[in-house]
């Protein structure tokens, strides 16, 4: 009796503490989204989107900012969309069982959790020590490296998901194989890719450490990607450790849009990937 | 590489028909994509170890061991980074761990399944949220709090033993070793908790229910059943865990001090590899500065790699 009873409370304090856990998560997420409300949104105003970032103590804005991370990501997107969709493509439906294969998914698989810092070292010998200079373009080519893995795994699972009858189907009339990929597999698992560019998106919308040397930043408006561009995570981080209030403030606005369009990409993400999962 | 190469080409059906020639440019494609990818490691690996071989040459082993950092007088010894990198990461590791297992056993076990549901969201959620964003709440919320209700307590209490405080010493502004590994906790915690969740999902339902049926209390169904049979995978989780750990750049740039000496204690400021070169890299003047800074990155890649590569092969060995 007294062992069963030792049991049981042993069990208790183990599911108590396994709750426990859980709620320390959520309530990690919930502190930090709070504070973004808090500290953010009292600074959300037209200006943000309208005007370039100020100097201390007058007004401004991020727009140059905003703009910058929209072009880079838009480069680093296209880039990764069509890297990652034929690689992943390759695995899926050419040579991922082949030894060869197997080499490319893990070293996919490590390029995914590679520290993105590295990624920035390496693009930076690449682009900007050989052509004497920070660039949007570099920023970009940074970007791509880090969601071209992602793209990569999502596509390679989303097509392994297709029934292979789809494939014998279209063979049957004649169509060649890689005719078959494109047009009938590629189709049926398109909300798949989809789903696989949004993740990629919603990973480097957020990056910072890349950007530092490859885009370097620039406090003016600039649509020139041969040029050093300023993006929201390297405004954000050079605002929020300056002394001046304003950029602080300005700081916490820009990581509370960041956080929202994360957030949002990544849960359209998620619902596209559930629904493109039901048979 | 060469023998595969081989059988991927011989499959006969894409020489013959329409388009053959648009098949095999497609195939090719398709390969080239797969190969850049392994060009890009190959790549960053080629980079790191060209750009770092300067330093390395120039302080020889003294590289790894010295705590010299000094741009002025042109000496680099990169230990007090590599310290700090790997303190921060196993003490993270030590946070995190038993969370993401409470949290993973708690939404397979015991949680009722229509709200484990959106706590896992909830818990992806959390993975989501950019580096940076950690970053700034970890300066401005967390070290404030900390400093205020940890660090200033401990400090100037009279009653703690002396080694309690050796340990806790430092300037009490919340910017720290310890805290630094507090938001990397919490950052990896989403991701190991979402492999070790898939994991404990990979167990036939027979086995546990073979350990109720013989009256085992829950506890004992997952401490003796069920973990023993994601041994691998669960250090595989933990290795995961740690790689991510290692490279975390923003979030312990703004919140571990940034000093580049040896950290004397876990309250003490102190920086990592990646915040080093996060740091400096943009501003470094001279060759030998940049360099060092690169060679720091190629003992990272170095660290990460061989961290990651065993998590792939133990959870990929997972697979029943």
């Amino acid at each position: 009796m007294d062992r069963a009873l030792r049991r049981k409370i042993t069990n208790s304090v183990f599911v108590g503490l396994c709750g426990f856990a859980t709620l320390v998560a959520l309530a990690a997420l919930v502190l930090i989204l709070w504070s973004l409300v808090i500290k953010g949104v009292g600074g959300l105003d037209f200006k943000i989107f309208t005007m370039d970032q100020p100097a201390p103590g007058s007004p401004g804005g991020l727009r140059n900012a905003i703009v910058g991370s929209i072009v880079m990501c838009l480069i680093g997107m296209v880039f990764a969309v069509v890297i990652g969709i034929l690689a992943g493509t390759w695995l899926a439906e050419y040579g991922g069982k082949t030894r060869y294969g197997q080499v490319v998914r893990f070293m996919n698989d490590v390029l995914l959790s590679a520290p993105s810092i590295l990624v920035g070292l390496f693009v930076y010998e690449l682009l900007v020590k050989p052509f004497h200079g920070f660039s949007g373009l570099a920023g970009g080519v940074a970007l791509a490296m880090l969601a071209v893995p992602i793209v990569t795994r999502t596509t390679e699972d989303m097509l392994t998901l297709q029934p292979n009858t789809l494939r014998e189907a279209g063979m049957a009339l004649g169509a060649g194989r890689g005719f078959v990929i494109r047009s009938i597999i590629w189709k049926a698992a398109g909300a798949g890719l989809f789903t696989g560019g949004l993740l990629g998106f919603a990973r480097i919308s957020g990056e910072t450490a890349p950007l530092l040397f490859t885009a370097l930043g620039n406090q003016f408006f600039n649509a020139n990607i041969t040029k050093p561009m300023a993006s929201l995570p390297t405004t954000i981080f050079q605002f929020a450790l300056s002394a001046y209030d304003d950029w602080q403030r300005l700081a916490w606005v820009g990581a509370l849009l960041i956080a929202v369009a994360v957030l949002a990409v990544n849960t359209i993400g998620r619902l596209v990937a559930r629904e493109s999962h039901r048979p | 590489m060469t023998a595969t190469t081989m059988d991927i080409d011989t499959d006969p059906r894409d020489a013959r028909g329409q388009g053959a020639l648009g098949e095999t440019i497609f195939r090719w494609l398709c390969l080239g994509a797969a190969t850049l990818l392994l060009a890009a490691l190959a790549g960053v690996v080629i980079s790191l170890a060209i750009g770092g071989w300067p330093a390395f040459r120039q302080f020889g082993l003294g590289f790894l061991t010295s705590t010299d950092w000094n741009p002025v007088t042109e000496v680099y010894g990169a230990a007090g980074p590599i310290v700090g990198t790997i303190v921060t990461s196993i003490l993270s590791l030590v946070i995190a761990l038993p969370l993401a297992l409470g949290v993973s056993v708690f939404l397979v076990e015991f949680c009722p399944r229509n709200i484990a549901k959106p706590i896992a969201v909830a818990v992806e959620l959390l993975a989501g949220i950019p580096s940076i964003v950690y970053g700034m709440w970890g300066l401005f919320v967390l070290a404030p709090w900390f400093a205020l209700h940890v660090q200033l307590p401990i400090m100037t209490s009279t009653s703690l033993p002396g080694w309690v405080q050796a340990v806790f010493a430092g300037i009490p502004n919340g910017a720290n070793i310890f805290t630094a590994s507090l938001i990397l906790a919490i950052m990896i915690l989403p991701y190991m908790a979402a492999v070790f969740r898939e994991l404990l999902l990979t167990i036939p339902s027979q086995v546990r229910e073979a350990a109720y049926g013989l009256g085992s209390t829950s506890f004992e169904v997952i401490r003796k059943v069920m973990l023993p049979y994601v041994k691998r995978g669960t250090v595989g989780v933990i290795m995961l865990g740690l790689g991510r750990a290692l490279g975390e750049t923003m979030a312990v740039t703004f919140i571990i001090g940034n000093s580049h000496g040896f950290p004397h204690s876990l309250f003490d400021s102190g920086s990592t590899i990646a915040s080093t070169i996060a740091n400096e890299f943009a501003e470094a003047t001279s060759d030998m500065h940049t360099s060092a800074l690169i060679a720091l990155g190629f003992v990272l890649f170095v660290l990460t790699f061989a961290v990651l590569a065993v998590a792939r092969l133990l959870l990929a060995s997972e697979k029943h």
